[in-house]
């Protein structure tokens, strides 16, 4: 047998991708997803992968790479799976020609999104096939199972993933023949009726989805990824995905039907499992969704009062459900922290080039819409620079909504460059036609940088490491019609200020687009003293202090109660970004170490 | 074995992710089953990480229940008191000797955290090992290796032969860098009695 390796459950669906001769992947990134298409980027001897510029493109990238016979792959995080939505809604009628297997991570608990929902809903609202890893083995196993599965019962199939199964490394056998899968495509066929979804074919392929299902369900029954594992019968329990792993931990000694594919839910095997059990219990993280079916098939499922569906399940949340159902072990108790500890809360980065923007948007009194990305940070103190953030590129059309219910004052939206090219556009467009007057302020920093740095239509690099076509943003915003375009350097505090005041004063619709590469992306500064404070210049008036920049720092006491504080540049963090020396009236900050390294130029 | 649980916290940019691969690839090299869990979503950002390794017979979840660490490894002090409640009654800290001041502090919005090693020893008791990681990298040649010294004396509280562990180093940190890591590794070891 081959070496185990350890490898989280993202880099095992890449492996698996490879190794079942997926031809074609795309993806945006999101956290936790982003793992998956950065590992299979070094497949790309034999997958053709790119980061696409929403996860709309990249289920519709999948699905012509299926309709032309081969077998692809489409990841994103759980909200991307909205936004990609409207095509799986209707290739499930067409059903998968090359094997469609769409990974989506949940992230329940919230780590690192804004809202925690089940896509295991959208399974079986879409009716396709959706199976359920509990390790990063299983991730392997089922993601080359899925290819197969998805030609087989010609359906697109999900993989569910958690944060707790993305994230988590255990070990994986890859086999004693891992290699690149060379899989011949089906050939091509032009088939209307099938490929091509308008009332007549649709009412066709209505009815084929719904007998496709019946015949997963029975497949599902007899599937090798649900299995039963018998214990003591007093207790059954029927669980899914990491939640599995809980099951086994707390309760390791029941009887537990351990379910790798979920929809369509093999009911009967259920059935006939509680009929071998005393009380039968559902362990599932989010929604009821199993444990709802399971009931409407009228088999009786212990009510339990412990709280499980919402946020992250963990062994203490089952522990307190074992004390509820068997009362043998002690209810965890809640731990405290120690008292009086300060928050470590993420802040924009010393030399973020976002951070001159929300410290002028606060200066002028700006309502803001803002969206999804680092940038969000803005929101919190001390720029306290946004108002609101729903969903990727959300803002534009927030803005304008606002302006048209007679919100008193200037409005401004606030997007990054990667996610306006994910759904900021769209929305811009529509400023444009319905004679919208709001600012629309993109700060492009040539990455995706919230989810670790990805490539995006500004950065003039693929996934695949080839040079390609820079997105200009100004040309494209005039392109949509708006007249005022202009472009300012994120760190000229004086021409930015400027320059918004202008637009938001402006009676018509205007897009300021503020440029400066990411600092991290572009490693700026790293290692380099740039910036001094003198304090006897220092007058403790805090203007440096509201750029929120961590390496502007409590210095001296300014005043005999210790009220005050004059500021001090932390050596190790400044990034040379030369913004707070602007804001100094007094003169108080000033360079020192190497020029060069100061406020280089925008790439 | 029985499962044995490590929680290592600290905040962005320390070398936690490093140190708790590099734990767990000794750990499967050893021969035993393991999990990785980590969360770093907002790390490069200056939050908290963490990273919980489990190893053992046969492990089930991927994080270690609320009390159930038998060791904590903190790359930080005000993190080391933050992460109390992982620890089992009698479970060992290992504190790196540093405070990275939050931004809520150093910009004066929170009061700091006052006598970090008082706190320490009030919480911790005898089960508290403070090691001076940056000291014992630097002088083994870089103080970026002090991830690897704090690894070092964390590896005399585990059950895995040393040599194991400088195999699973050699395996995941890059050539140019390895000697370095490798005298930050034996400094901490020695410095923690190993």
């Amino acid at each position: 047998m081959a070496q185990k390796v350890l490898m989280s459950a993202n880099e095992a669906v890449a492996h698996a991708a490879y190794r079942a001769g997926c031809a074609v992947g795309a993806a945006y990134p999101g956290t936790p997803s982003t793992e998956i298409f950065e590992n299979v980027a070094a497949f790309k001897e034999t997958i053709a992968c790119e980061w696409s510029v929403n996860e709309k493109v990249a289920m519709e990238v999948a699905i012509g790479a299926s309709i032309a016979g081969a077998r692809a792959l489409v990841a994103m995080k759980h909200v991307g799976l909205n936004v990609a939505l409207d095509p799986i809604m209707t290739y499930t009628y067409i059903g998968a020609l090359g094997g469609l297997v769409v990974v989506v991570a949940d992230d329940p608990g919230m780590h690192s999104s804004q809202n925690e929902q089940d896509s295991r809903n959208l399974a079986r609202f879409a009716r396709v096939a959706l199976l359920e890893p509990a390790d990063s083995q299983e991730a392997y196993d089922m993601t080359v199972a899925a290819f197969e599965l998805s030609e087989r019962f010609e359906t697109p199939v999900f993989v569910r993933l958690t944060t707790r199964t993305s994230h988590a490394s255990t070990l994986v056998d890859l086999g004693p023949d891992f290699g690149p899968g060379r899989k011949t495509p089906r050939p091509y066929v032009k088939n209307i009726q099938r490929n091509l979804q308008v009332p007549a074919f649709a009412r066709q392929r209505r009815i084929q989805a719904e007998a496709r299902t019946a015949a997963l369900r029975e497949h599902a029954d007899g599937s090798p990824f649900n299995r039963v594992e018998a214990g003591d019968r007093r207790l059954g329990l029927v669980t899914a995905g990491v939640a599995y792993q809980y099951v086994k931990e707390v309760f390791p000694e029941f009887s537990v039907l351990k379910l790798g594919m979920t929809n369509p839910l093999p009911v009967e095997q259920i059935r006939r499992f509680a009929a071998t059990v005393g009380r039968l219990v559902v362990v599932e993280e989010l929604d009821p969704v199993m444990e709802e079916q399971i009931r409407a098939a009228g088999v009786a499922v212990v009510d339990v009062k412990t709280e499980l569906r919402m946020m992250e399940l963990n062994p203490a949340r089952l522990a307190a459900l074992r004390h509820e159902l068997l009362g043998d072990v002690a209810p965890p108790e809640a731990r405290p922290a120690p008292e009086g500890l300060p928050n470590r809360p993420p802040v924009l980065c010393a030399g973020c080039g976002h951070r001159g923007v929300f410290y002028t948007l606060a200066r002028l009194k700006v309502t803001v819409t803002g969206d999804i990305g680092c940038y969000t940070l803005g929101a919190f103190p001390p720029l306290n620079a946004m108002d609101t953030a729903v969903c990727m590129g959300a803002c534009i059309g927030n803005a304008l909504g606002m302006e048209k219910a007679g919100h008193p004052g200037r409005i401004a939206a606030v997007i990054g460059d990667s996610t306006f090219f994910h759904s900021g556009l769209t929305g811009l467009l529509d400023v444009v036609y319905n004679k919208g007057t709001i600012t629309t302020i993109i700060l492009d920093n040539r990455v995706t940088a919230m989810t670790g740095h990805q490539g995006n239509p500004g950065t003039g690099r693929t996934l695949m490491g080839e040079e390609t076509a820079v997105a200009d943003i100004a040309a494209i915003c005039r392109a949509l019609g708006v007249k005022r375009v202009r472009e300012v350097d994120a760190y000229d505090m004086a021409a930015l200020e400027q320059t918004l005041q202008e637009e938001l004063d402006a009676p018509e619709a205007s897009v300021v687009v503020v440029r400066r590469p990411c600092v991290i992306a572009s490693r700026m500064g790293v290692g380099v003293t740039v910036y001094e404070t003198d304090e006897s210049k220092c007058a403790a008036c805090g203007a440096c202090f509201r750029l929120g920049c961590p390496a502007i720092v409590r210095g001296a006491p300014a005043d005999a109660a210790g009220k005050r504080f004059k500021r001090r540049i932390e050596p190790t963090l400044c990034a040379g970004c030369d913004m707070c020396r602007q804001v100094c009236a007094f003169d108080a900050i000033y360079k020192v170490g190497k020029e060069e390294r100061c406020r280089p130029e925008p790439a | 074995m029985d499962t044995m649980n490590v929680s290592l916290v600290g905040v962005g940019g320390q070398g936690i992710l490093l140190t708790s691969e590099i734990l767990s690839r000794t750990a499967a090299l050893a021969g035993l089953d393991v999990k990785k869990s980590e969360i770093h979503g907002m790390a490069q950002r200056g939050g908290s990480v963490i990273s919980q390794v489990r190893f053992g017979a046969a492990v089930r979840s991927p994080i270690i229940p609320e009390g159930g660490s038998d060791l904590l490894v903190a790359f930080e002090k005000t993190e080391a008191l933050r992460w109390r409640p992982l620890l089992k009654p009698g479970g060992r800290a290992l504190v790196n000797a540093q405070v990275i001041l939050p931004v809520t502090v150093s910009s004066g919005q929170q009061p700091g955290v006052g006598d970090p090693d008082g706190r320490l020893r009030d919480l911790y008791g005898g089960g508290l090992t403070m090691l001076d990681a940056a000291a014992l990298a630097s002088r083994a040649g870089n103080l970026r290796a002090a991830n690897l010294a704090l690894a070092g004396a964390l590896s005399t509280l585990t059950p895995f032969d040393p040599e194991v562990w400088r195999e699973a180093m050699r395996a995941r940190i890059p050539p140019a860098l390895l000697e370095v890591n490798l005298r930050a590794f034996d400094a901490g070891r020695a410095a923690a009695g190993g």
